[in-house]
């Protein structure tokens, strides 16, 4: 069996002995039932869109959420083998190092799309369970949002990656790891808002704003949900935003594929050039 | 002899730190090599050094024809390692982590798990490893680094924390492994146990090979004196046998016995007069310079020199 293949296979039991998998589906399906529930209060039990408000709801969530699960798992992939001892004898056998981040990679990804999938499935089969009626649009919607969370996931364990492949103790990646958490996904917007306030208008144009909002993973997941399909857009309140988007749902996923591999490429480098 | 391993000018700095410093010897087959030293001389750097964990500061390392520092790992599938203080994922058990080792080297995983067994470890083979005494991981460690049929094995201290009994076995396993061809490397503290098992021993004090060679080699350059004990009735205590040669240093042990220091050209000589006196001699013992010995006398030579 293929090296990659059989780190990945390693990763995935150990995420099951460990709990991580039970604990990351509980998680996420236990807030997309509530806010299916809750979130459905607004438009009514005869809302013939609640998928939609679904999608609305559970995406901001995922903005928060996957990303921290993302990083709890990944921020110690490589220091963490490296301070347990396990790397030093991983790295003794016939495998390449980039091998062994692509199967932990390979492994992470599995078990966080997984959670994903059985824990958003779940809202949406509540939702038919209870009677509403989804239509084929708001399907494909949810599939969507299903699929970009889980490349959400993948930008933020290969961001976790890169900082385990540079520092030198887990403590410090954790470290990192929140805060970088904290930036992208609540600095990083606050900021901008205040800049897009302060200014009015009259010196950042459209094309910048898109620039600036393609340098965080969690406004490009954020405008691939929200802006790309329409119902959900309005229920989103971002149809105004959706209709001057010059960016589309191609370009969109092109920059979360970016912001995977670019940072998964550093960890490997790192982590080639590292001694242990 | 057919080099697995070769070392040559090797150094290795660590900023201001020389954690070796121009080591060089090739590993033959089938032969079982001592690298001893005390802790930071560089036994584990030069092991690592040898599986490219490390990459050579200075000078050429070559193992079963991979270049290590340039990342080549082809020949890893023949090679067995074993790092001082071995540890495993703890949420694995014994079995699922030798079935990952096997998979890793592409061998079988019936014979593998066979190993376990040949350890002693089949009764705990499905707990998890987190459960496991220092003394059962240093199995698992032995185990997993004897998957396959090794050309090279690396075992750094691996005989601390297994109990009399299987220290035997393990020396049995790889003394046969050996006798088959294997290169072994073994680092250890336990100079006694080595001393009978060892083919050739090299001996390293600050990262720099202080002594290279069998046993009876070093014993020939540091020219130690073998210790002759002979047990003599009817002399008086405090009283040295007047047949002795006068250039011996010797001395009186408990009750009936003289301690003789003897020189090496000497021993023949001390042996014979003792024989030939036939005095009230009861019984001796020749015991020649041991490995702790030779070692402390190495590193003595080369404190001296600096």
């Amino acid at each position: 069996m293929n090296a990659i293949a059989t780190v990945a296979r390693k990763e995935i039991r150990q995420a099951i002995r460990n709990r991580w998998v039970l604990a990351a589906t509980l998680l996420l399906a236990a807030l997309a039932l509530s806010l299916t529930f809750l979130g459905s209060a607004p438009t009514g039990t005869v809302g013939v869109r609640a998928l939609d408000v679904v999608i609305v709801s559970l995406s901001s969530l995922t903005i928060f959420l996957i990303p921290l699960i993302a990083l709890l798992i990944s921020h110690d992939a490589i220091v963490g083998d490296m301070e347990r001892g396990t790397m030093l004898l991983l790295l003794s056998y016939p495998v390449a190092r980039w091998q062994v981040l692509l199967g932990k990679f390979l492994g992470h990804l599995a078990v966080l799309g997984f959670a994903t999938c059985l824990g958003y499935g779940l809202a949406a089969a509540a939702l038919v369970a209870s009677g509403s009626r989804i239509d084929s649009d708001s399907l494909a919607a949810f599939v969507a949002m299903i699929g970009s969370s889980v490349l959400l996931g993948a930008v933020f364990v290969a961001i976790g990656y890169l900082v385990s492949a540079l520092v030198r103790d887990r403590g410090t990646a954790a470290g990192i790891s929140i805060g970088l958490w904290l930036l992208l996904v609540l600095i990083y917007d606050m900021a901008l808002l205040g800049l897009l306030a302060l200014d009015q208008g009259r010196n950042i144009s459209a094309t910048a704003l898109n620039a600036m909002l393609m340098f965080n993973p969690t406004d490009v997941y954020r405008l691939l949900n929200l802006t790309g399909f329409a119902n959900v857009s309005t229920f989103a309140g971002m149809a105004g935003l959706a209709q001057s988007m010059s960016l589309s749902a191609q370009v969109l996923l092109l920059a979360l594929t970016l912001w995977t591999l670019v940072p998964l490429g550093f960890a490997a480098l790192a982590f080639s050039r590292r001694e242990l | 002899m057919n080099a697995t391993v070769r070392i040559g000018n090797v150094t290795k700095r660590y900023g201001d730190l020389e954690a070796v410093t121009d080591v060089s010897f090739d590993l033959g087959e089938g032969e079982m090599v001592a690298l001893i030293g005390h802790n930071g001389a560089g036994k584990t750097t030069l092991m690592k050094l040898m599986l490219g964990l490390i990459r050579p500061t200075g000078g050429s390392i070559e193992v079963l024809g991979d270049n290590p520092a340039a990342g080549e790992f082809a020949g890893r599938r023949q090679l067995g390692y074993l790092p001082e203080n071995v540890s495993f994922d703890a949420a694995l058990t014994g079995r699922e982590t030798q079935t990952f080792y096997a998979r890793l080297k592409r061998e079988p995983t019936t014979k593998a798990l066979g190993l376990l067994n040949a350890v002693g470890l089949s009764a705990a083979a499905d707990r998890r490893v987190g459960t496991y005494s220092k003394g059962m991981r240093q199995r698992l460690g032995l185990a997993q680094a004897l998957i396959g049929q090794p050309r090279v094995l690396l075992l750094d201290e691996p005989t601390t924390g297994l109990d009399p009994e299987l220290r035997q076995t393990f020396y049995e396993i790889i003394q046969r492994l050996a006798a088959e061809g294997t290169t072994v490397l073994l680092s250890s503290h336990a100079l006694t146990e080595l001393e009978e098992r060892a083919g050739r021993v090299i001996i390293m004090n600050h990262g720099i090979t202080v002594a290279d060679g069998s046993i009876e080699n070093l014993r020939n350059i540091a020219r130690l004196p073998t210790r002759i004990r002979l047990k003599v009735t009817g002399l008086a205590p405090g009283e040295i046998p007047s047949w002795l040669p006068d250039c011996a240093p010797c001395r009186r042990l408990n009750g009936h016995v003289v301690e003789i220091d003897a020189a090496p050209e000497q021993k023949i000589e001390v042996l014979r007069c003792a024989t030939a006196s036939g005095a009230g001699l009861e019984d001796l013992d020749v015991v020649p310079p041991n490995l702790d010995e030779l070692y402390a006398h190495f590193l003595r030579q080369v404190e001296g020199t600096r």
